[in-house]
């Protein structure tokens, strides 16, 4: 081959790759170009056949030659690699707004989250989570309370009574917890103090079913027994409590009521959380008052501390207990408490895992 | 208790800046709490005015009534000075009479809009109003009519009727008793605005107790310290009530009845002492108060024929019982519309009977309720007197000679209080002189010495018996406001329990696996067992029963939680869900074989052994979980189709917490209603037996109007929490290279893969890591009644690469183990 038909073959191979479009087209280049029966590989192998002097030249030029084309062959295929790479990326753009519910989101039910963020704002100041039976002796739920056999809160009105398994007209002492109280008495009966205890829980009374009513409700109550304990305590727990769940600078007040179990005994009102008792007159969640009414507190009765075996010479306390479904109603602006009840995954999802 | 403000005020000269809004703030400080403020013009919009019957033109119609076509003289509150033409069905008053007038526009209780429309073919601009139409009572349904100076026409009528009147309803607790009278409330307004005057109404000078009174015998003065008895002849059956008694009684919330009663109920609201009137001509000889015999009986003045128990206070005279003592008179002695002589009772009783009686015989009335709580001991005589003063006054009766007055007020028990206790208590600083003070400001006598102080409560305090009791008073004075908000000491706590962390960590991963918490009530009956399919013998039928359930048919609490999350699941299906998966924690009841759980004294902690035969008397209350699956577990979507709940997903929740608590749970065949009897596991963890999970029975589903194949698990978590791993000990894994083995075998059908899985470990031996189950196969290739298993084996050892032929001897042994345990033979 003639030095300019190599390089004619060179400038051929080269444009050629210039004007390979795709892969495919590079790769049919590469064997007409650069392949075994391409012009230059067969250039190559003629040398051998020159006479000596000549070869070297030869052996230059088509070496030269041919190195040019691989070197454009591998840019180019650089290129194209790249530009189908890209292409695919494109090619493969999903919609993205398409549904990915698949398996529907579970969710706990809030009073089982409400109960433990409660919960959680006690155990951290050091307070322990107590628990009792919901079935329970009536000698717990009652007498050991300070809720002597003539206290109105015993007639059939409010309690729900177990039957005897011995017959009607035996009396079973045994009875659906009316409050979580029995939970103070067994903790007060089992352990020394100091007794820094919080007991979330379900409880009974024999209400009729509406909006605002339900046989089956849930209660939180606290007990703090040492020495020393004051109403001021309660206050400050009670603040504490409230500031934690309805937020910063959200405050209680008591007011004279009366508990069996407590004395003096107070009732405790929230610091409407809403309008912070500034804009009262409009707001609906404290409907004009600027507070809420939340539970019932007061100074553990001695007469509780001596039947429950904790020594009320040395030893005081206080306790306090609300509503967990009441607090959950209007933390959450629900008007029906029903709604807790019914198991419409509508409404619990909403409150997802934790509250 | 309801109040009007005027009636208050009578009692006490409160400061005339005081606005209604500040008393009731100040009483509710002080423990009254306000409930309400009423006004007696409640639902009554104007112009309501004095009119004037000029002329009344009785006019028949077809319809048998007689209507009346008057015309009225409103003044110029008509805006015309012209007379109102009016027609009015009424006929109980005459041309000149002085009316109440409702013009048009106006709107009466009921939101009844007046306005001038044609009637009985009169143009009737107005309406001429009844006491019951202006929400005064019930009793008459006359028009009123107004007294001859009651105002000129067109006088505005809500003063002339009180209707301007404020009342204010309180919320009595039970230690306060004194509350449920105005005496009561009055004393408090003055505790709580200083410098003012009270005026005790019980405070007055009574006659003598003299040999001429009713002979009254006492025979259990324990129940019945003080009987005082007057009498009251010539009185006039048919004077009317006047209206201003009338209207207060109604505002407190009392039904005028009858002058001579609603005197007694008057007094009553007035000083808190319920009294009883008799008819004195029909008493027969001595009255005198004993303890009934059991199964004695008497008609209360209600009506009702009761029979009596030993414990009931009852008031005889020789003609038998003539009462049931403080609680309800009785029929024979009731005074009637024709009663002329009266006998006045005040009586104090002991408030633990009046209750037991109360409660005994369901009678609930405003004198019971009183005499319940505790009443005023000395003032029975005082009481006796005003009844007997009004009566003259305003029924024209003579007071008769003789007073009689039986025993003596027990006297209130004496409290020690050190001066310190307030402050203590409250945490306010509160000095002796304030102590002292307050004390005295509640009425108390209080003798105060170098230690501490004696202090004798008020009579009209019964409820004060307690060193704590006294703390109350004096904070309430002092202002509950003033307690500070100071956190007690950080107490060491010892964080969550492991049960308590278990529970959340369960709710949690089933939450994670899309499964919605509910909160069912624990009420069923046999119509829910019924549903569920369980036979008459099944464990869970043995329930624990309510003694005062509030439905018939849902009478016992539970022993399983499916009930409750079928039925919530059912719901969601009803209402359009595609598929639900919900889940229960609850504790449920089986009972115990014990008798009643004791009932112990309070003085003292019951010991021990009595504290253990408390709670062994308790029924066993496990706590369960129930999860139900129906209809869709995956959805379908542009991925595919969807997927319906099965079996396998209720086990497969299970084994996944197992998972989570670091236990192996592994499921048998059983077979349970309310499950598929061939679709059924107990869930077992050694020998415990956790519940039991699987596809519903078909009949259960289409009982229940679930999905077909919905399934569902319960099982007992205190079991699986009591199984739960403490620590988890540290895997170690070797990072040699894994062999893998494909394994195909055939069983009998009825072989289950978990026995096949379990020959294959104990045969592969130590080098396997792991065995899975990848493929069942059934077919015509392997023949009727067996089914081929595909396992994919892994082999891995800790300290080298195994060779081929190391993996293969392993697989060739786990395959031999299998066909030697489970007849498997490798295709
Ligand atoms: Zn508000």
């Amino acid at each position: 081959m003639q030095p300019e038909e190599v390089d004619a073959a060179r400038d051929a191979a080269l444009a050629a790759i210039a004007a390979a479009t795709d892969l495919d087209d590079l790769k049919r280049v590469r064997t007409e170009h650069a392949g075994d029966r391409s012009p230059l590989a067969l250039a190559n192998r003629e040398i051998g056949a020159l006479p000596p002097q000549a070869r070297k030249e030869a052996g230059q030029r088509v070496g030269q030659a041919r190195g040019a084309v691989n070197q454009a062959l591998a840019a180019r295929q650089e290129v194209l690699d790249a530009e189908q790479a890209e292409r695919i990326l494109v090619e493969e753009t999903v919609d993205v707004t398409l549904t990915t519910d698949r398996v529907p989101a579970g969710a706990r039910h809030p009073i089982t989250t409400g109960s433990e963020l409660i919960a959680d704002i006690f155990v951290a100041m050091g307070w322990e989570v107590a628990e009792g039976p919901v079935i329970e002796a009536e000698w717990l739920n009652f007498d050991a309370l300070n809720l002597g056999p003539d206290h109105p809160a015993r007639t059939m009105q409010d309690t729900f009574w177990t039957a005897s398994p011995d017959g009607a007209g035996v009396e079973s002492g045994v009875v659906l917890r009316t409050h979580t109280s029995p939970v103070q008495a067994r903790t007060m009966l089992t352990r020394t103090p100091p007794i820094y205890v919080v007991c979330p829980g379900r409880v009974f009374r024999t209400d009729e079913y509406d909006a605002t009513h339900s046989p089956m409700f849930h209660q939180v109550e606290g007990l703090a027994i040492d020495e020393g304990i004051s109403m001021a305590h309660l206050k400050g727990t009670l603040d504490h409590f409230a500031s934690q769940l309805f937020g910063e600078g959200i405050t209680t007040r008591f007011r004279p009521s009366y508990f069996p179990f407590t004395e003096p005994s107070a009732e405790v009102d929230l610091r409407c959380f809403v309008c912070k008792g500034e804009d009262a007159a409009t707001c609906r969640t404290c409907r004009g008052e600027g507070w809420i009414e939340w539970g019932g507190c007061g100074v553990v009765n001695p007469r509780v501390l001596t039947a429950c075996g904790v020594d009320a010479d040395r030893y005081t306390g206080f306790a306090f207990g609300m509503g967990i479904d009441r607090t959950l109603m209007f933390r959450h602006g629900l008007s029906d408490l029903r709604a807790l009840f019914e198991g419409d995954i509508r409404f619990t999802t909403a409150f997802g895992t934790e509250l | 208790m309801k109040a009007p403000l005027s009636w208050i005020k009578e009692y006490v000269d409160l400061p005339a800046e005081v606005t209604t809004e500040q008393l009731t703030d100040r009483l509710t400080d002080l423990g009254l709490k306000l409930e309400a403020i009423h006004s007696a013009a409640d639902g009554i919009t104007g112009p309501l005015v004095v009119g004037k019957v000029l002329t009344m033109d009785p006019e028949p119609q077809k319809n048998g009534k007689t209507i009346n076509w008057c015309t009225v003289d409103v003044g110029d509150a008509n805006g015309t000075g012209e007379p109102q033409g009016i027609v009015c069905g009424a006929h109980n008053f005459a041309p000149g009479d002085l009316v109440v007038v409702i013009l048009p526009g106006g709107v009466l209780p009921g939101n009844f809009e007046i306005s001038a429309r044609k009637t009985y073919g009169h143009l009737s601009a107005g309406m001429i109003c009844s006491a019951r139409e202006l929400g005064l009572g019930e009793d008459h349904d006359g028009i009123i009519v107004l007294p001859a100076d009651a105002g000129a026409p067109g006088t505005d009528a809500f003063d002339v009727l009180g209707l301007r009147e404020e009342v204010i309803e309180f919320e009595i607790n039970p230690d306060r008793a004194y509350g449920l009278s105005l005496r009561g409330i009055a004393r408090e307004a003055a505790l709580g605005f200083d410098g003012t005057t009270y005026r005790d109404p019980a405070l007055r000078a009574t006659p003598a107790a003299d040999a001429a009174g009713y002979p009254v015998v006492v025979d259990d003065a324990a129940g019945c310290p003080v009987f005082v008895a007057r009498t009251v002849t010539g009185f006039d059956p048919a004077a009317l009530t006047p209206a201003w008694l009338a209207e207060r009684i109604t505002h407190a919330g009392m039904r005028p009845i009858s002058l001579a009663v609603d005197i007694t109920n008057y007094v009553m609201l007035e000083t808190g002492r319920p009294i009883h009137g008799y008819d004195l001509d029909k008493l027969q000889g001595t009255i005198r108060v004993r303890r009934a015999s059991e199964g004695e009986r008497m008609t209360t003045l209600d009506g009702a024929e009761r029979t009596l128990s030993a414990e009931d206070l009852v008031v005889t005279d020789d003609s038998g019982i003539i009462g049931l003592g403080g609680v309800m008179g009785g029929e024979t002695t009731e005074m009637s519309d024709v009663t002329t002589n009266i006998l006045v009772e005040a009586a104090h009783w002991d408030a633990t009977s009046m209750f037991r009686t109360g409660k005994r015989h369901k009678i609930s009335s405003e004198a019971g309720k009183r005499n319940e709580r505790g009443v005023d001991p000395t003032i029975c005589e005082a009481a006796a007197d005003r009844v007997v003063e009004l009566l003259v006054e305003l029924g024209g009766g003579t007071v008769a000679p003789g007073v009689t007055v039986v025993g003596t007020p027990p006297a209130a028990p004496s409290v020690r209080i050190d001066y310190d206790l307030p402050a203590r208590i409250s945490g306010i600083a509160i000095d002796s002189e304030t102590v002292v003070a307050d004390l005295q400001a509640i009425g108390a006598s209080v003798d105060a010495d170098a230690d501490g102080i004696t202090v004798t409560p008020p009579p009209w305090r019964p409820d004060i018996t307690d060193p704590f009791d006294l703390v109350e008073e004096v904070v309430r004075i002092v202002g509950y406001d003033q307690v500070p908000s100071v956190l007690p000491r950080e107490a060491a706590g010892r964080g969550l329990t492991r049960p308590q962390r278990l529970r959340r960590r369960i709710g949690r991963t089933l939450a994670g696996a899309g499964c919605v918490e509910v909160v069912s009530f624990p009420f069923v009956g046999p119509a829910s067992f019924d549903a569920l399919g369980l036979p008459a013998d099944d464990v869970r039928r043995k329930t624990v029963l309510l003694a005062n359930p509030l439905s018939a048919e849902e009478p016992a609490y539970t022993t399983t939680l499916l009930p409750g999350v079928l039925k919530a699941a059912a719901r969601n299906i009803g209402r359009g869900a595609p598929g639900v998966a919900l889940f229960e924690t609850g504790t449920v009841a089986f009972p115990v074989d014990r008798g009643p759980a004791p009932i112990y004294g309070v003085d003292r902690r019951p010991d021990v052994a009595e504290l253990d035969k408390l709670y062994e008397a308790l029924p066993r209350q496990p706590l369960h979980l129930a999860v139900v699956l129906a209809g869709e577990r995956e959805r379908a979507g542009w991925w595919g189709s969807g997927r319906e709940a099965g079996w396998s997903d209720a086990i497969g929740l299970v084994r996944r917490l197992g998972e989570e608590l670091g236990v192996t749970v592994e499921p048998r065949r059983a077979v349970l209603m309310p499950w598929h009897p061939g679709r059924c596991a107990e869930l077992t963890v050694g020998e415990v037996v956790l519940g039991h999970a699987g596809e519903l029975h078909p009949q259960v589903c289409a009982g229940l109007g679930l999905p077909a194949r919905s399934a569902a698990l319960e099982i007992d978590l205190d079991q699986l929490m009591d199984l739960a791993t403490v620590v988890v000990p540290g895997p170690s894994f070797s990072s040699f290279p894994v062999a893998k083995e494909d394994v195909a075998l055939v069983v009998d059908a009825d072989v289950p893969s978990a026995s096949v899985e379990a020959a294959l470990r104990e045969g592969a031996g130590d080098l396997l890591e792991s065995v899975r189950l990848f493929d069942v196969y059934t077919g015509e290739q392997i023949g009727e009644g067996r089914k081929s298993l595909a396992f994919a084996l892994r082999f891995r050892a800790t300290d080298r690469t195994l060779t081929e032929g190391e993996a293969g001897a392993a697989r060739d042994a786990a395959v031999a183990r299998a066909a030697e345990v489970v007849g498997a033979v490798q295709r």
